[in-house]
């Protein structure tokens, strides 16, 4: 699966655990939520880095006390039209200040790119012929905004009125 | 009305860019049906059951003139020179072709128009109180506030793949004109203790299968918070409502399953990460989007009334259409002229792209060039000098539009129904025109009095039947068109739903029963009592007795 980060695709390090997988010693890992809440000390204390994936239902709250130790959170949009992890980014970008990668996985589409940016994703895996074209193409879609989001901490719509530049065409 | 800067023409010219390569991509196969639906319905445009249908956008029912000449450029050039108003404030083309779409964005955003959110699965049109501005009872002019929802709602990144469609209204007079109690949510306007203005904030109000009467989660909050307050219900509903089932995915479900002081207590707990942030509105901002809208300055005009009262005399016929169809101004010496868009027999809210185009003229040279779109598919020109009353009247007579039935019998609501649309069971628009023919009789319409009727095609309840006071609903009963028929509806104030009266009644006995049941009425009611006041004395069943004997 092509990954984007940062405005250009990229080889995605990261392992994926499954839930009974082993944990290797080293290495930047990926374990479901479940998974980290139940082996969080061991997780925590190990030499790689720790990227956590939570469902759209889960309650992402619930790693407030650990954010500033987690590398990556990966969010799923199981269809293009469940749009739950949209709130989910903007609860950890902007009411818990979570800096790691944030990375949208399951039915990405293009025209829904500048939406995640606009949330906080910076990470996408995303199986598009030419993802850093679509990614270029959805960060010029608009001008302007008119409200404030998480990517672009506007002051609010009436941003607008200053002419504010579109964020994600500058990356 | 709302002016336009660089920035929201900039705005919308990115906005149909992005369409016509949506669209483009379409037909060239790259996006397939599946993948463009939410695109093409976030801009408005539905797949009907002959041809396209575009909705486009009456934000807060407000038009001028130049606005309702495009529309009706529009009406003419893509479609079959007529349009559609709807009870979301909306207007509709129902024959588009999808390769003139985004010519047609182009044209609507020549004249600051557009179809943005007008269907899809996000916050759809904000709708007002259709005499904003004018009416008496205003505490204050509710579209500044839909305005600044209109604006935050657009595009916005986090609530465009929401569980299922979200409705908005906003009020700010004491009679409440835009059934905030039936929608997603309700803002009314008014004014606390300490003689400060803010809003009352209704939830999970609305209509469909289960309808239900919105809540009050919050009695008063602050103007500075509203666009706060609403990003925590709405972020509440995107991550908690249902999403496994469309009919359960509307927020009033949630609100009933969680209770509404649970869904209180979680808003409100959203609100406090929210509140005082980003999304405060600084009262300079609010001024500047007010000064935008600035209304006709109308000086009070004591002298034209004598020339209203001695016109009568001249000319009951203008007595009865003034009496029926206009209504007292805010400044004395105006008045507000609601234009009916039920002429006896014919579909209700038609305009024909000639109608709209001299109603654009009318409303330049007589209102001020204001013109409001009602969701009861009427219209309105809410700034007339009495003086030029007259003259309006004889003009509008000429355009067919002042017919003095306002509120009464043939003033019916009635979704596209299976005439067009694809969910119907049953068709609408023939029933109403069968019953505005059958009550032809003006003296005997104004005998009956007030009286609401609205039919929807189907459960999804366009015409919002569960609140007319005769309420008329299409359903299928083995394949034949059916109605079930509700009384006592009322969308306002005292908001009520109706109550059904009996079994459903065959398409042929629809037209008699609605006959039978406002005969009952003429026989039950009191001094002075409307229809739904009879029907709140009695109760239905004794229509329904009338129904039996008569079937
Ligand atoms: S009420 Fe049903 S039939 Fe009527 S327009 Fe709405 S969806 Fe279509």
């Amino acid at each position: 699966m092509p990954l984007l980060k940062g405005g250009v695709e990229v080889a995605d390090g990261w392992r994926a655990l499954a839930d009974a997988e082993p944990v290797p010693a080293q290495g930047d890992v990926v374990v479901p939520l479940a998974r980290f809440l139940a082996e969080r000390e061991a997780l925590l204390a190990r030499g790689g880095k720790l990227g956590v994936r939570c469902r759209n239902t889960d309650a992402v709250e619930v790693l407030a006390p650990d954010l500033h130790r987690i590398d990556l959170i990966a969010l799923e949009f199981p269809r293009f039209g469940d749009g739950r992890a949209f709130t989910q980014a903007r609860v950890l970008r902007q009411r818990l200040g979570f800096q790691g990668e944030l990375r949208a996985t399951g039915e990405v589409l293009a025209d829904q790119l500048l939406h995640m940016g606009r949330c906080g994703f910076d990470a996408f895996a995303a199986a598009l012929p030419d993802l850093v074209a679509e990614w270029r193409k959805a960060g010029a879609s608009y001008r302007a905004y008119y409200q404030p989001a998480t990517a672009d901490q506007a002051p609010l719509i009436a941003a607008l009125r200053g002419g504010r530049r579109t964020p994600l065409a500058n990356p | 009305m709302y002016q336009y800067d660089q920035h929201d023409r900039a705005f919308l010219a990115d906005r149909v860019a992005l369409f016509r390569d949506q669209v483009a991509r379409r037909l060239t196969g790259v996006l397939s049906e599946e993948q463009f639906r939410p695109l093409r319905l976030q801009n408005g445009l539905y797949l009907q059951l002959h041809a396209y249908m575009l909705r486009v956008a009456v934000p807060y029912g407000t038009l001028n003139g130049r606005q309702l000449r495009a529309l009706a450029a529009i009406a003419r050039r893509y479609d079959r020179g007529y349009g559609h108003f709807t009870t979301r404030q909306n207007i509709q083309f129902n024959w588009i072709r999808l390769a003139d779409a985004p010519d047609i964005m182009a044209d609507l955003a020549a004249a600051d128009l557009h179809a943005i959110q007008t269907s899809g699965d996000c916050i759809r049109n904000v709708t007002a109180d259709q005499w904003a501005g004018a009416a008496r009872d205003e505490i204050e002019d509710p579209r500044i506030w839909c305005e600044i929802i209109r604006q935050w709602s657009t595009v916005h990144p986090e609530f465009s793949f929401l569980p299922r469609k979200f409705k908005i209204a906003v009020t700010g007079a004491a009679r409440d004109r835009a059934a905030v109690r039936f929608h997603d949510i309700g803002l009314r306007l008014l004014r606390n203790a300490d003689g400060e203005v803010g809003f009352e904030v209704l939830v999970g109000g609305g209509l469909g299968r289960t309808p239900v009467i919105g809540k009050v989660i919050r009695p008063f909050l602050p103007k500075a918070e509203l666009l706060a307050y609403l990003e925590a219900i709405m972020r509440v509903y995107n991550r908690h409502g249902r999403r496994d089932n469309p009919y359960k995915a509307r927020i009033k479900i949630l609100v009933n399953d969680l209770g509404s002081d649970e869904m209180r207590r979680q808003v409100e707990a959203e609100w406090e990460g929210l509140r005082g942030g980003d999304l405060r509105l600084d009262p300079d901002l609010v001024a500047e989007i007010a000064g935008r809208f600035a209304g006709p300055a109308l000086t009070p005009d004591p002298a034209p009334v004598r020339a209203v009262e001695d016109l009568p005399l001249i000319d009951p016929a203008f007595r009865r259409w003034l009496d029926a169809n206009t209504v007292a101004h805010r400044v004395p010496g105006h008045r507000i002229v609601n234009l009916p868009l039920k002429p006896i027999g014919a579909p209700p809210g038609d305009a024909s792209a000639a109608q709209m185009e001299a109603l654009a003229d009318l409303a330049e040279t007589y209102g001020h060039d204001d013109v409001r779109v009602t969701h009861e598919q009427n219209l309105v020109l809410p700034h007339v000098r009495e003086g030029d009353l007259p003259a309006l009247w004889r003009a509008l007579d000429g355009l067919g539009l002042a017919v003095p039935n306002l509120g009464l019998v043939s003033d019916i609501i009635a979704c596209p129904g299976l005439d067009y649309c694809t969910l119907a069971n049953a068709r609408s628009i023939p029933v109403a025109q069968a019953i505005s023919t059958r009550f032809a009789d003006l003296a005997r319409q104004q005998d009956i009095g007030e009286l609401r009727i609205k039919i929807s095609g189907c459960i999804n309840a366009c015409a919002h039947h569960h609140v007319g006071h005769i309420g008329i609903l299409g359903v299928e009963k083995a394949g034949a068109e059916f109605y079930q028929v509700t009384l006592g509806g009322e969308p306002g104030e005292g908001a009520s739903i109706g109550e059904l009266v009996g079994p459903a009644i065959p398409a042929a006995r629809i037209v008699a029963a609605v006959e039978t049941i406002i005969a009952g009425y003429l026989a039950f009611r009191r001094p002075g009592e409307r229809f739904l006041d009879t029907v709140r004395r009695v109760g239905v069943a004794p229509f329904r007795e009338r129904l039996d004997a008569a079937a």
